[in-house]
């Protein structure tokens, strides 16, 4: 059951006390958020169904297009900083043509797909967590498992869908973006052809690179949703538990993309 | 119907719920009421496995829903129309849609006879008229009556009504205490009311209890109810006119 009930423990004794109570509730939070996981894609099947593949595509359209704004800012910002980091060290050797691989490079494998899931851990997990707690406070997701809805399969499951297939295209977007940002930065700072930095950056850019690049953005399209359901579900105590649910969805994506990322990385290109 | 077999729960800090016993008959309107914060929300959300209760059992039909596993309580459930005190409809989606909600979800009916029997039921709470719109665009009165419509609208053997008119002008509360009681009167539906509203209470309750310290203190029909001694019933009826040696006439229709 998605709905909980109030519990009632005694006060923890101590410091050792309430530092036990926390490590034994963040396990069962984690193993419970896994669950949910889990879950949501055992539901994924029901996708099938029309209504279901509506909802899809309106998930998508809410957390994936209505981002492309700010992703597209940010991508090419990052990418102008990475050419102009980069050109400023490579002109001391004469090498500014370089800065085409830099920033393929370091955008399809890392840049591009954190940079999407810190901005949609930030727009979409919080609209998310926001979303599904101001449901639990108003006691709409007890309505629904009193119809027999299941709310995993009727909310978690598209948004779960729509991200793993959002998140991959917006990455692979916001490395386009953030080369032509580097392009852009390399013709009117650095002196280096479009044509020229175009070369460098293809011939440089492996296929290895972009097939990691997106499969981190999937994961992480994965971790966003489901931090950011189970916070939504678990928040309890009103308004003001709406804001603590965001929060903590928020700093979680944060902090699982950040480590997911670096086991990835070190997964692929460390052996 | 649904059984209290001495249900106690503790919530925030005190018993809400201390060894209450009842039942509640097949078919009967059962209204339940109490001041605010004695646990009348707290009793509904038991009915229906919202909440598991900390000792004892609550019976639906036989069966012990406080101890029913998944599917058990889904078939439960079923059984079962909640309609939320503050109607808990989706925001997202149109009233009409919300009410359809049920009858899309879990049957295999045609988007045609959907709409008509989601036409038929708004009709019933007063909404025909007002189908299109977001819940975030209607009144709460507006808002509970859609949620009514939600409740009612798979037919559900038991209804459950968080103050069904509280927020109502009495006009609209009137045409759904006649509501309530055709569902009784028509389908034998078996109502569960929770009401700060003595005269609707009064009107459709077949027994009225009332709840204070987490004991039912009052359990009985209306006209015993209105005539009785404890001191909280006297307080409550008092509060809104209603003394011991005036007349109560069930006007309902
Ligand atoms: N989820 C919860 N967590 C903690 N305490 C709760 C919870 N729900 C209810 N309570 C407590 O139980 C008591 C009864 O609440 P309940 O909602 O049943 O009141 P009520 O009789 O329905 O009042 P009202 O007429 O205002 O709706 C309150 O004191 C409240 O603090
Ligand atoms: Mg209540």
């Amino acid at each position: 059951m998605i709905t909980r009930e109030p519990e009632n423990f005694p006060p923890p004794v101590g410091m050792f006390g309430a530092l036990g109570r926390s490590a034994v509730f963040g396990c069962r939070e984690t193993g419970r958020a896994m669950m949910l996981f889990v879950e949501a894609v055992l539901n994924l099947r029901s996708v099938l169904t029309r209504r279901a593949r509506r909802e899809v595509i309106n998930q998508m359209f809410v957390y994936g297009i209505k981002s492309l704004g700010v992703i597209t800012v940010v991508a090419v910002f990052t990418g102008m900083i990475l050419a102009l980091q980069t050109g400023i060290e490579l002109r001391k050797f004469n090498q500014e043509v370089n800065i085409g691989a830099a920033v393929m490079v370091s955008m399809l494998r890392e840049m591009g797909p954190f940079m999407t899931g810190l901005i949609l851990a930030a727009c979409v997990g919080s609209a998310m967590a926001a979303q599904l707690g101001t449901m639990v406070v108003s006691e709409e997701i007890a309505a629904l498992e009193i119809m027999s809805i299941n709310p995993v399969r009727f909310l978690v499951m598209p948004r779960l869908a729509a991200m793993s297939i959002m998140t991959p295209l917006l990455s692979f977007y916001t490395c386009m973006m953030g080369v032509l940002g580097g392009g852009l930065v390399g013709m009117t700072q650095l002196g280096v052809s479009w044509e020229a930095y175009m070369r460098n950056a293809t011939r440089f850019a492996d296929m290895k690179d972009l097939y990691v690049g997106i499969f981190k953005a999937f994961l992480f399209g994965m971790i966003i949703t489901t931090v950011s359901c189970h916070e939504g579900f678990a928040t309890k105590e009103g308004a003001v538990g709406v804001g603590m649910a965001t929060r903590r969805a928020v700093v979680a994506s944060f902090l699982l993309i950040l480590v997911v990322g670096y086991f990835i990385t070190r997964m692929f290109y460390y052996s | 119907m649904i059984r209290f077999e001495r249900v106690s729960k503790w919530l925030s800090g005190k018993f809400v719920l201390d060894n209450v016993d009842f039942e509640i008959r097949k078919g009967e309107t059962f209204v339940i009421v109490g001041p605010s914060g004695v646990g009348k929300s707290v009793s509904l959300k038991h009915m229906v496995r919202l909440l598991t209760p900390d000792d004892g059992h609550v019976i639906v039909d036989g069966e012990s829903i406080s101890d029913a596993s998944g599917d058990e309580l889904a078939r439960i459930r079923k059984r079962f129309g909640y309609l939320f005190q503050g109607g808990a409809l989706l925001a997202w989606l149109s009233v009409a849609e919300n009410v359809a909600l049920p009858l899309r979800e879990k049957t295999a009916l045609t988007n045609d006879e959907i709409l008509a029997k989601v036409h038929e039921t708004l009709k019933l709470v007063g909404l025909e008229n007002d189908g299109a719109k977001r819940p975030g665009e209607i009144s709460g009165g507006m808002r509970k009556r859609a949620g009514l419509a939600r409740a009612i609208i798979t037919n559900p053997e038991i209804v459950l009504y968080d103050e069904p008119t509280s927020g109502l002008d009495p006009v609209t509360a009137r045409t759904i205490d006649q509501l309530i009681e055709s569902l009784r009167v028509k389908l034998g539906v078996t109502s569960v009311v929770v009401t700060h509203d003595l005269h609707s209470a009064l009107t459709i309750g077949m027994r009225i209890a009332m709840l204070h310290g987490g004991h039912i203190v009052e359990l009985c029909d209306p006209d015993k109810f209105v005539k009785s001694s404890r001191p909280e019933v006297r307080q409550f009826l008092e509060a809104q006119f209603i003394t011991r040696e005036g007349s109560w006439e069930r006007n309902i229709t």
